[in-house]
Protein backbone atom coordinates (compact mmCIF):
# COMPACT_ATOMS: atom_id res chain seq x y z
CA UNK A 1 0.00 0.00 0.00
CA UNK A 2 1.21 3.48 -0.54
CA UNK A 3 2.33 4.90 2.14
CA UNK A 4 3.00 8.57 1.72
CA UNK A 5 1.84 12.24 3.09
CA UNK A 6 -1.23 13.16 2.10
CA UNK A 7 -1.43 16.53 3.02
CA UNK A 8 2.00 17.19 1.23
CA UNK A 9 1.06 15.19 -1.82
CA UNK A 10 -2.57 17.08 -2.23
CA UNK A 11 -0.78 20.25 -1.99
CA UNK A 12 1.94 19.76 -4.55
CA UNK A 13 -1.31 18.54 -7.03
CA UNK A 14 -3.19 21.71 -6.19
CA UNK A 15 -0.28 23.91 -6.80
CA UNK A 16 0.85 22.05 -10.50
CA UNK A 17 -2.91 22.58 -11.38
CA UNK A 18 -2.53 25.58 -10.60
CA UNK A 19 0.71 26.81 -12.05
CA UNK A 20 0.26 25.43 -15.07
CA UNK A 21 -3.08 26.95 -15.70
CA UNK A 22 -1.49 29.99 -15.41
CA UNK A 23 2.05 29.71 -15.93
CA UNK A 24 1.75 30.70 -19.71
CA UNK A 25 -0.96 33.42 -19.50
CA UNK A 26 -0.02 36.92 -19.67
CA UNK A 27 -2.76 38.48 -17.78
CA UNK A 28 -2.79 35.87 -15.40
CA UNK A 29 -5.36 35.43 -12.73
CA UNK A 30 -6.93 38.50 -13.73
CA UNK A 31 -8.89 36.17 -15.55
CA UNK A 32 -10.58 34.99 -12.80
CA UNK A 33 -11.60 38.38 -12.05
CA UNK A 34 -12.86 39.22 -15.73
CA UNK A 35 -15.41 36.17 -16.73
CA UNK A 36 -17.56 36.86 -13.49
CA UNK A 37 -17.71 40.36 -14.21
CA UNK A 38 -18.34 40.56 -18.21
CA UNK A 39 -21.44 38.30 -17.23
CA UNK A 40 -22.26 40.44 -14.09
CA UNK A 41 -22.54 42.92 -16.88
CA UNK A 42 -24.24 41.04 -19.56
CA UNK A 43 -26.86 39.66 -17.45
CA UNK A 44 -27.54 43.09 -15.25
CA UNK A 45 -28.15 44.66 -19.14
CA UNK A 46 -30.48 41.78 -20.21
CA UNK A 47 -32.70 42.02 -16.71
CA UNK A 48 -32.45 45.63 -16.10
CA UNK A 49 -32.77 47.14 -19.78
CA UNK A 50 -34.32 44.37 -21.50
CA UNK A 51 -36.73 43.42 -19.49
CA UNK A 52 -37.01 46.16 -17.27
CA UNK A 53 -39.77 44.66 -15.26
CA UNK A 54 -37.74 42.93 -12.33
CA UNK A 55 -38.29 44.56 -8.65
CA UNK A 56 -34.49 43.18 -7.38
CA UNK A 57 -32.80 45.58 -5.89
CA UNK A 58 -29.05 45.57 -6.73
CA UNK A 59 -29.39 43.60 -9.37
CA UNK A 60 -25.30 43.48 -9.89
CA UNK A 61 -24.18 41.94 -6.81
CA UNK A 62 -27.70 39.60 -6.46
CA UNK A 63 -26.62 38.39 -9.80
CA UNK A 64 -22.91 37.60 -8.97
CA UNK A 65 -24.12 35.90 -5.68
CA UNK A 66 -25.43 33.52 -8.26
CA UNK A 67 -22.72 33.61 -10.70
CA UNK A 68 -19.44 32.98 -8.50
CA UNK A 69 -20.70 29.77 -7.44
CA UNK A 70 -22.21 28.34 -10.14
CA UNK A 71 -19.09 29.37 -11.86
CA UNK A 72 -17.05 27.27 -9.27
CA UNK A 73 -19.03 24.66 -9.34
CA UNK A 74 -19.35 23.88 -13.15
CA UNK A 75 -15.75 24.11 -13.71
CA UNK A 76 -14.62 21.83 -10.71
CA UNK A 77 -17.52 19.73 -11.76
CA UNK A 78 -16.25 19.49 -14.75
CA UNK A 79 -12.32 19.36 -14.27
CA UNK A 80 -13.04 17.17 -11.56
CA UNK A 81 -14.95 14.46 -14.15
CA UNK A 82 -12.52 14.21 -16.40
CA UNK A 83 -9.59 14.08 -14.04
CA UNK A 84 -8.94 10.36 -13.45
CA UNK A 85 -9.07 9.42 -17.30
CA UNK A 86 -7.31 12.36 -18.20
CA UNK A 87 -4.01 11.12 -15.47
CA UNK A 88 -4.16 7.40 -16.74
CA UNK A 89 -0.37 7.85 -17.23
CA UNK A 90 -0.54 8.54 -13.20
CA UNK A 91 -2.89 6.12 -12.39
CA UNK A 92 -1.50 3.01 -14.52
CA UNK A 93 2.36 4.17 -13.17
CA UNK A 94 2.25 5.33 -9.68
CA UNK A 95 0.03 3.06 -6.33
CA UNK A 96 -1.09 6.32 -5.39
CA UNK A 97 -4.47 6.58 -3.96
CA UNK A 98 -6.77 7.48 -6.94
CA UNK A 99 -9.51 9.63 -4.82
CA UNK A 100 -6.65 12.49 -4.35
CA UNK A 101 -6.55 13.14 -8.21
CA UNK A 102 -10.27 14.58 -8.64
CA UNK A 103 -10.10 16.03 -5.02
CA UNK A 104 -6.93 17.66 -5.91
CA UNK A 105 -8.30 18.76 -8.98
CA UNK A 106 -11.59 20.33 -7.37
CA UNK A 107 -9.44 22.18 -4.66
CA UNK A 108 -7.12 23.60 -7.34
CA UNK A 109 -10.44 25.22 -8.84
CA UNK A 110 -10.94 26.84 -5.07
CA UNK A 111 -7.82 29.25 -5.72
CA UNK A 112 -9.33 30.81 -8.10
CA UNK A 113 -12.71 30.54 -6.31
CA UNK A 114 -10.86 32.71 -3.62
CA UNK A 115 -9.96 35.13 -5.74
CA UNK A 116 -14.13 35.59 -7.28
CA UNK A 117 -14.93 35.23 -3.70
CA UNK A 118 -12.62 38.61 -2.95
CA UNK A 119 -14.38 40.12 -6.20
CA UNK A 120 -17.57 39.61 -5.01
CA UNK A 121 -17.32 40.94 -1.42
CA UNK A 122 -15.42 43.87 -2.64
CA UNK A 123 -18.48 44.01 -4.80
CA UNK A 124 -20.89 44.36 -1.96
CA UNK A 125 -18.86 46.79 -0.21
CA UNK A 126 -18.96 48.82 -3.03
CA UNK A 127 -23.05 48.97 -3.77
CA UNK A 128 -23.16 50.02 0.00
CA UNK A 129 -23.99 46.74 1.97
CA UNK A 130 -21.62 47.26 4.82
CA UNK A 131 -19.72 44.02 6.65
CA UNK A 132 -21.71 42.14 9.74
CA UNK A 133 -20.99 39.19 11.88
CA UNK A 134 -22.84 36.95 9.30
CA UNK A 135 -20.59 37.07 7.45
CA UNK A 136 -18.98 34.25 9.82
CA UNK A 137 -21.01 31.63 8.08
CA UNK A 138 -19.42 32.29 4.73
CA UNK A 139 -16.61 29.60 5.50
CA UNK A 140 -19.20 27.19 6.43
CA UNK A 141 -21.67 27.72 3.79
CA UNK A 142 -18.57 27.42 1.33
CA UNK A 143 -17.06 24.59 2.54
CA UNK A 144 -19.75 22.24 2.51
CA UNK A 145 -20.41 23.61 -1.08
CA UNK A 146 -16.41 22.21 -1.81
CA UNK A 147 -17.79 18.53 -0.03
CA UNK A 148 -20.74 18.44 -2.28
CA UNK A 149 -18.81 19.17 -5.64
CA UNK A 150 -15.74 16.80 -4.22
CA UNK A 151 -18.59 13.40 -3.47
CA UNK A 152 -20.54 14.31 -7.00
CA UNK A 153 -17.11 14.57 -8.84
CA UNK A 154 -15.46 11.42 -7.20
CA UNK A 155 -18.84 9.19 -8.44
CA UNK A 156 -18.51 10.98 -11.97
CA UNK A 157 -14.98 10.83 -12.41
CA UNK A 158 -15.20 7.27 -11.40
CA UNK A 159 -17.73 6.35 -13.99
CA UNK A 160 -16.11 8.12 -16.79
CA UNK A 161 -13.29 5.56 -16.37
CA UNK A 162 -15.98 3.15 -17.74
CA UNK A 163 -18.36 5.08 -19.91
CA UNK A 164 -16.62 8.03 -21.48
CA UNK A 165 -20.09 9.89 -22.19
CA UNK A 166 -20.14 10.73 -18.80
CA UNK A 167 -18.13 13.85 -19.65
CA UNK A 168 -20.79 15.25 -22.08
CA UNK A 169 -23.31 14.19 -19.54
CA UNK A 170 -21.85 16.53 -17.05
CA UNK A 171 -21.53 19.30 -19.65
CA UNK A 172 -24.89 19.12 -20.50
CA UNK A 173 -26.25 19.09 -16.79
CA UNK A 174 -23.87 22.26 -16.25
CA UNK A 175 -25.72 24.11 -19.26
CA UNK A 176 -29.02 23.33 -17.47
CA UNK A 177 -28.27 23.75 -14.11
CA UNK A 178 -27.55 27.34 -15.23
CA UNK A 179 -31.56 28.12 -15.71
CA UNK A 180 -32.74 25.44 -12.89
CA UNK A 181 -30.64 27.48 -9.85
CA UNK A 182 -31.86 30.83 -8.80
CA UNK A 183 -28.46 32.68 -10.57
CA UNK A 184 -30.55 35.43 -12.13
CA UNK A 185 -34.09 35.31 -10.57
CA UNK A 186 -35.21 35.03 -7.20
CA UNK A 187 -36.35 31.78 -5.45
CA UNK A 188 -39.70 34.03 -4.31
CA UNK A 189 -40.41 33.93 -8.41
CA UNK A 190 -40.40 29.99 -7.83
CA UNK A 191 -43.65 28.80 -6.79
CA UNK A 192 -43.93 27.64 -3.06
CA UNK A 193 -43.92 23.71 -4.28
CA UNK A 194 -40.88 23.84 -5.95
CA UNK A 195 -39.74 26.23 -3.85
CA UNK A 196 -39.19 23.47 -1.37
CA UNK A 197 -37.45 21.43 -3.75
CA UNK A 198 -34.56 23.95 -4.54
CA UNK A 199 -33.32 24.21 -1.33
CA UNK A 200 -32.03 20.49 -1.28
CA UNK A 201 -29.87 21.47 -4.22
CA UNK A 202 -26.63 22.31 -2.39
CA UNK A 203 -25.77 24.66 -4.82
CA UNK A 204 -29.22 26.86 -4.78
CA UNK A 205 -28.71 26.70 -1.22
CA UNK A 206 -25.41 28.36 -1.61
CA UNK A 207 -26.82 30.76 -3.52
CA UNK A 208 -29.90 31.68 -0.97
CA UNK A 209 -27.73 31.43 1.59
CA UNK A 210 -25.26 34.20 0.35
CA UNK A 211 -28.12 36.47 -0.57
CA UNK A 212 -29.28 36.19 2.60
CA UNK A 213 -25.75 36.89 4.67
CA UNK A 214 -24.42 39.56 1.87
CA UNK A 215 -27.60 41.48 0.61
CA UNK A 216 -30.06 40.69 3.59
CA UNK A 217 -27.11 41.09 6.24
CA UNK A 218 -28.94 38.54 7.99
CA UNK A 219 -28.11 34.71 9.50
CA UNK A 220 -29.03 32.04 6.79
CA UNK A 221 -32.28 30.02 8.20
CA UNK A 222 -31.36 27.12 9.97
CA UNK A 223 -33.79 24.71 7.65
CA UNK A 224 -31.83 25.58 4.70
CA UNK A 225 -28.41 24.88 6.56
CA UNK A 226 -29.63 21.75 8.03
CA UNK A 227 -30.57 20.80 4.21
CA UNK A 228 -27.47 22.06 3.21
CA UNK A 229 -25.65 20.23 5.56
CA UNK A 230 -27.37 16.63 4.94
CA UNK A 231 -27.41 16.42 0.82
CA UNK A 232 -23.55 17.25 1.06
CA UNK A 233 -22.41 14.94 3.48
CA UNK A 234 -24.59 12.38 2.05
CA UNK A 235 -23.27 13.18 -1.50
CA UNK A 236 -19.78 13.00 -0.08
CA UNK A 237 -20.45 9.79 1.78
CA UNK A 238 -21.98 8.03 -1.77
CA UNK A 239 -19.11 9.87 -4.02
CA UNK A 240 -16.32 7.99 -1.85
CA UNK A 241 -18.32 4.62 -1.71
CA UNK A 242 -19.15 4.77 -5.41
CA UNK A 243 -15.49 5.68 -6.26
CA UNK A 244 -13.84 2.79 -4.05
CA UNK A 245 -15.85 0.06 -5.38
CA UNK A 246 -15.10 1.16 -9.09
CA UNK A 247 -11.55 1.79 -8.59
CA UNK A 248 -10.18 -1.73 -8.66
CA UNK A 249 -10.51 -2.08 -12.20
CA UNK A 250 -9.66 1.59 -13.46
CA UNK A 251 -6.18 -0.20 -14.73
CA UNK A 252 -7.75 -2.65 -16.91
CA UNK A 253 -10.18 0.71 -18.76
CA UNK A 254 -7.66 3.14 -18.71
CA UNK B 1 11.19 -13.54 5.30
CA UNK B 2 9.00 -13.34 2.31
CA UNK B 3 8.58 -10.18 1.02
CA UNK B 4 6.56 -10.69 -2.13
CA UNK B 5 4.77 -13.92 -2.31
CA UNK B 6 2.49 -14.64 -5.29
CA UNK B 7 -0.17 -18.14 -4.88
CA UNK B 8 -2.05 -19.16 -8.24
CA UNK B 9 -1.88 -15.83 -9.47
CA UNK B 10 -3.99 -15.24 -12.90
CA UNK B 11 -4.13 -11.74 -14.54
CA UNK B 12 -7.26 -11.45 -17.19
CA UNK B 13 -7.42 -8.70 -19.47
CA UNK B 14 -10.10 -8.24 -22.41
CA UNK B 15 -10.21 -8.43 -25.54
CA UNK B 16 -12.03 -5.30 -26.36
CA UNK B 17 -8.60 -3.71 -24.78
CA UNK B 18 -10.91 -2.53 -21.38
CA UNK B 19 -13.25 -0.15 -22.67
CA UNK B 20 -16.70 -1.10 -23.05
CA UNK B 21 -19.49 0.64 -24.71
CA UNK B 22 -23.41 0.70 -23.98
CA UNK B 23 -23.47 -2.21 -26.54
CA UNK B 24 -21.63 -4.61 -24.24
CA UNK B 25 -23.24 -3.87 -21.03
CA UNK B 26 -26.71 -4.90 -22.89
CA UNK B 27 -25.00 -7.61 -24.03
CA UNK B 28 -23.40 -8.69 -20.42
CA UNK B 29 -27.05 -8.01 -19.04
CA UNK B 30 -28.66 -10.00 -21.91
CA UNK B 31 -26.18 -12.72 -21.15
CA UNK B 32 -25.30 -13.12 -24.76
CA UNK B 33 -21.29 -12.35 -23.81
CA UNK B 34 -18.26 -13.75 -25.79
CA UNK B 35 -16.66 -14.55 -22.63
CA UNK B 36 -12.96 -13.84 -25.17
CA UNK B 37 -10.86 -13.00 -22.23
CA UNK B 38 -6.86 -12.99 -22.77
CA UNK B 39 -4.62 -14.05 -20.10
CA UNK B 40 -1.42 -12.17 -19.50
CA UNK B 41 -0.32 -14.03 -16.34
CA UNK B 42 -1.68 -17.66 -15.87
CA UNK B 43 -1.43 -19.37 -12.76
CA UNK B 44 2.25 -18.38 -11.47
CA UNK B 45 3.28 -18.84 -8.20
CA UNK B 46 6.49 -17.84 -6.39
CA UNK B 47 8.21 -16.00 -3.24
CA UNK B 48 10.97 -13.61 -3.13
CA UNK B 49 12.94 -13.31 0.27
CA UNK B 50 14.08 -10.06 1.51
CA UNK B 51 17.40 -9.34 -0.19
CA UNK B 52 17.33 -11.52 -2.82
CA UNK B 53 17.25 -9.99 -6.48
CA UNK B 54 16.04 -11.75 -8.95
CA UNK B 55 15.39 -11.18 -12.61
CA UNK B 56 12.39 -11.58 -15.05
CA UNK B 57 13.05 -12.19 -18.48
CA UNK B 58 10.55 -13.85 -21.52
CA UNK B 59 9.94 -12.62 -25.14
CA UNK B 60 7.32 -9.11 -25.71
CA UNK B 61 4.45 -9.80 -24.68
CA UNK B 62 4.86 -12.81 -22.18
CA UNK B 63 3.60 -11.02 -19.11
CA UNK B 64 6.85 -9.22 -17.57
CA UNK B 65 5.18 -5.86 -17.36
CA UNK B 66 2.14 -6.94 -16.03
CA UNK B 67 3.61 -9.50 -13.10
CA UNK B 68 5.12 -5.74 -11.98
CA UNK B 69 1.88 -4.06 -12.08
CA UNK B 70 0.84 -6.84 -9.81
CA UNK B 71 3.52 -6.29 -7.64
CA UNK B 72 3.63 -2.56 -7.02
CA UNK B 73 0.09 -3.17 -6.11
CA UNK B 74 -1.56 -0.88 -9.69
CA UNK B 75 -3.98 -3.43 -9.89
CA UNK B 76 -5.21 -6.41 -8.36
CA UNK B 77 -4.79 -10.13 -9.15
CA UNK B 78 -8.12 -11.84 -11.53
CA UNK B 79 -7.41 -14.86 -9.15
CA UNK B 80 -5.25 -15.88 -6.85
CA UNK B 81 -3.68 -14.46 -3.96
CA UNK B 82 -0.55 -12.03 -3.57
CA UNK B 83 1.29 -10.17 -0.82
CA UNK B 84 3.84 -7.56 -0.61
CA UNK B 85 5.48 -6.58 2.56
CA UNK B 86 7.95 -3.18 2.98
CA UNK B 87 8.00 -0.28 0.91
CA UNK B 88 8.33 -0.60 -2.91
CA UNK B 89 9.71 1.92 -5.48
CA UNK B 90 9.03 1.33 -8.97
CA UNK B 91 11.12 2.58 -11.73
CA UNK B 92 8.65 1.68 -14.50
CA UNK B 93 7.91 4.45 -17.11
CA UNK B 94 10.49 6.85 -15.63
CA UNK B 95 8.74 10.38 -15.57
CA UNK B 96 5.09 9.44 -15.41
CA UNK B 97 4.52 12.62 -12.82
CA UNK B 98 6.86 14.88 -14.51
CA UNK B 99 4.53 18.07 -16.16
CA UNK B 100 6.64 19.79 -18.74
CA UNK B 101 5.57 23.22 -17.59
CA UNK B 102 6.93 22.75 -14.40
CA UNK B 103 10.88 23.48 -13.30
CA UNK B 104 12.85 20.74 -12.71
CA UNK B 105 12.54 21.75 -8.62
CA UNK B 106 8.93 21.74 -8.95
CA UNK B 107 8.82 18.63 -10.68
CA UNK B 108 11.21 16.51 -8.04
CA UNK B 109 8.68 17.65 -5.34
CA UNK B 110 5.67 16.68 -6.93
CA UNK B 111 7.43 13.43 -8.00
CA UNK B 112 8.70 12.80 -4.32
CA UNK B 113 5.10 13.19 -3.09
CA UNK B 114 4.24 10.67 -5.38
CA UNK B 115 6.27 7.93 -4.29
CA UNK B 116 5.45 8.33 -0.93
CA UNK B 117 8.19 10.92 0.07
CA UNK B 118 6.91 12.92 3.36
CA UNK B 119 7.62 16.35 3.32
CA UNK B 120 10.80 16.77 5.58
CA UNK B 121 11.74 13.34 3.47
CA UNK B 122 12.02 15.24 0.27
CA UNK B 123 13.34 18.88 1.15
CA UNK B 124 16.21 16.73 3.16
CA UNK B 125 17.00 14.59 0.07
CA UNK B 126 16.56 17.19 -2.53
CA UNK B 127 20.03 18.47 -2.84
CA UNK B 128 21.19 14.70 -3.39
CA UNK B 129 19.25 14.54 -6.15
CA UNK B 130 20.11 17.53 -7.66
CA UNK B 131 23.47 16.42 -7.17
CA UNK B 132 23.41 13.22 -8.64
CA UNK B 133 21.13 14.32 -11.78
CA UNK B 134 24.24 16.63 -12.74
CA UNK B 135 21.53 19.04 -13.61
CA UNK B 136 22.82 22.05 -11.86
CA UNK B 137 21.40 25.31 -13.04
CA UNK B 138 19.25 23.51 -15.25
CA UNK B 139 16.70 22.78 -12.08
CA UNK B 140 15.15 26.32 -12.23
CA UNK B 141 13.62 25.91 -15.59
CA UNK B 142 10.85 24.65 -17.08
CA UNK B 143 10.94 20.64 -18.20
CA UNK B 144 10.21 20.97 -21.51
CA UNK B 145 13.57 22.82 -22.36
CA UNK B 146 15.31 19.53 -21.05
CA UNK B 147 16.37 17.04 -23.24
CA UNK B 148 15.48 13.36 -22.91
CA UNK B 149 18.09 12.47 -21.81
CA UNK B 150 18.34 14.91 -19.06
CA UNK B 151 14.51 14.54 -18.19
CA UNK B 152 15.01 10.61 -17.50
CA UNK B 153 18.26 11.29 -15.57
CA UNK B 154 16.27 13.55 -12.90
CA UNK B 155 13.75 10.80 -12.95
CA UNK B 156 16.08 8.33 -12.07
CA UNK B 157 17.66 10.26 -9.25
CA UNK B 158 14.23 11.27 -7.84
CA UNK B 159 13.38 7.17 -7.72
CA UNK B 160 16.77 5.85 -6.96
CA UNK B 161 17.28 8.38 -3.76
CA UNK B 162 13.70 6.82 -2.34
CA UNK B 163 15.81 4.22 -0.68
CA UNK B 164 13.56 2.00 -1.46
CA UNK B 165 13.52 -1.60 0.48
CA UNK B 166 12.22 -3.79 -2.48
CA UNK B 167 13.33 -1.59 -6.05
CA UNK B 168 11.36 -2.53 -9.29
CA UNK B 169 12.84 -1.80 -12.41
CA UNK B 170 11.68 -2.17 -15.91
CA UNK B 171 14.50 -2.01 -18.82
CA UNK B 172 15.50 1.08 -17.67
CA UNK B 173 19.10 0.92 -17.10
CA UNK B 174 19.65 2.59 -20.35
CA UNK B 175 19.21 6.07 -18.79
CA UNK B 176 21.46 9.24 -20.69
CA UNK B 177 25.08 8.68 -21.79
CA UNK B 178 27.41 6.48 -20.81
CA UNK B 179 28.88 7.92 -17.70
CA UNK B 180 25.19 8.73 -16.72
CA UNK B 181 24.75 4.95 -17.44
CA UNK B 182 27.66 3.77 -15.20
CA UNK B 183 26.59 5.84 -12.37
CA UNK B 184 22.85 4.39 -12.38
CA UNK B 185 24.25 0.63 -12.61
CA UNK B 186 26.59 1.76 -9.59
CA UNK B 187 23.79 2.91 -7.38
CA UNK B 188 21.31 0.22 -8.25
CA UNK B 189 24.74 -2.32 -6.74
CA UNK B 190 24.83 0.27 -4.40
CA UNK B 191 21.11 -0.37 -3.08
CA UNK B 192 21.21 -4.64 -3.48
CA UNK B 193 24.79 -4.43 -1.60
CA UNK B 194 22.93 -2.55 1.26
CA UNK B 195 20.59 -5.83 1.33
CA UNK B 196 17.42 -4.76 -0.56
CA UNK B 197 15.65 -6.57 -2.45
CA UNK B 198 15.50 -6.37 -6.37
CA UNK B 199 13.34 -7.17 -9.05
CA UNK B 200 14.37 -6.23 -12.88
CA UNK B 201 12.89 -7.08 -15.70
CA UNK B 202 15.76 -6.74 -19.00
CA UNK B 203 16.61 -8.78 -21.82
CA UNK B 204 19.37 -10.88 -20.63
CA UNK B 205 22.60 -9.02 -20.75
CA UNK B 206 26.16 -9.34 -18.63
CA UNK B 207 25.26 -6.55 -16.81
CA UNK B 208 21.80 -8.07 -15.43
CA UNK B 209 23.65 -11.23 -14.86
CA UNK B 210 25.88 -9.85 -12.74
CA UNK B 211 23.29 -7.91 -10.66
CA UNK B 212 20.73 -10.79 -10.01
CA UNK B 213 21.34 -14.38 -8.41
CA UNK B 214 17.85 -15.58 -9.42
CA UNK B 215 15.74 -15.88 -12.72
CA UNK B 216 12.06 -16.38 -13.45
CA UNK B 217 11.23 -17.00 -17.17
CA UNK B 218 8.10 -16.37 -18.51
CA UNK B 219 6.51 -17.37 -21.56
CA UNK B 220 2.89 -16.45 -22.50
CA UNK B 221 1.46 -15.68 -18.89
CA UNK B 222 3.15 -18.73 -17.74
CA UNK B 223 6.27 -19.33 -15.24
CA UNK B 224 8.17 -21.81 -17.41
CA UNK B 225 11.20 -21.67 -15.07
CA UNK B 226 12.54 -20.29 -11.85
CA UNK B 227 16.27 -20.98 -10.80
CA UNK B 228 19.86 -19.55 -10.56
CA UNK B 229 20.53 -16.58 -13.43
CA UNK B 230 22.77 -18.73 -15.32
CA UNK B 231 20.80 -21.85 -15.80
CA UNK B 232 17.90 -20.03 -16.61
CA UNK B 233 19.51 -17.52 -18.81
CA UNK B 234 21.30 -20.40 -20.84
CA UNK B 235 18.11 -21.99 -21.48
CA UNK B 236 16.09 -19.30 -22.26
CA UNK B 237 19.01 -18.35 -24.82
CA UNK B 238 19.16 -21.95 -26.01
CA UNK B 239 15.28 -21.78 -26.54
CA UNK B 240 16.18 -18.89 -28.86
CA UNK B 241 18.01 -20.15 -30.81
CA UNK B 242 16.87 -23.81 -31.63
CA UNK B 243 13.63 -20.81 -32.94
CA UNK B 244 16.00 -18.84 -34.99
Amino acid sequence: MWKGDYLFLLQNLVVKDFKIRYRNMSLGVFWSLLNPLVMMGALTFVFTAVFPNNQIPNFPIFVLCGLVPFNFFTVAWQNGTISVANNAGLIKRVPVPREIVPIATVLSTCVHLGIQIALLLVMVLVFGRGLNWNWLWLPVVWGLEILFVCGLTLITSALDVYVRDVRYVVESACTLLFWMVPVFYAIQSVPQSYANIYQFNPLSALILALRTILIDGAAPSSTLLLKLTFSSTLVFALGLYVFHRLKRQFFDYL
Amino acid sequence: MKVIELKNVSKTFHRSGGQKLLRHYLADILGKTDAEQFFALKDVSFSIRDGESVAVIGANGAGKSTLLSLVTQLVPPSTGTLDVKGRTAALLDLGSGFHPDLTGRENILLNASLLAFSRKQAHDLYDSIVEFSELDDFIKEPLRTYSNGMMLRLAFSVAVNLDPEILIIDEVLAVGDQKFQAKCTEKIFEIRNQGNTLLCVSHVSPTLQLLCERALWLDHGQLVMDGPIGEVAAAYEGRLTRQG
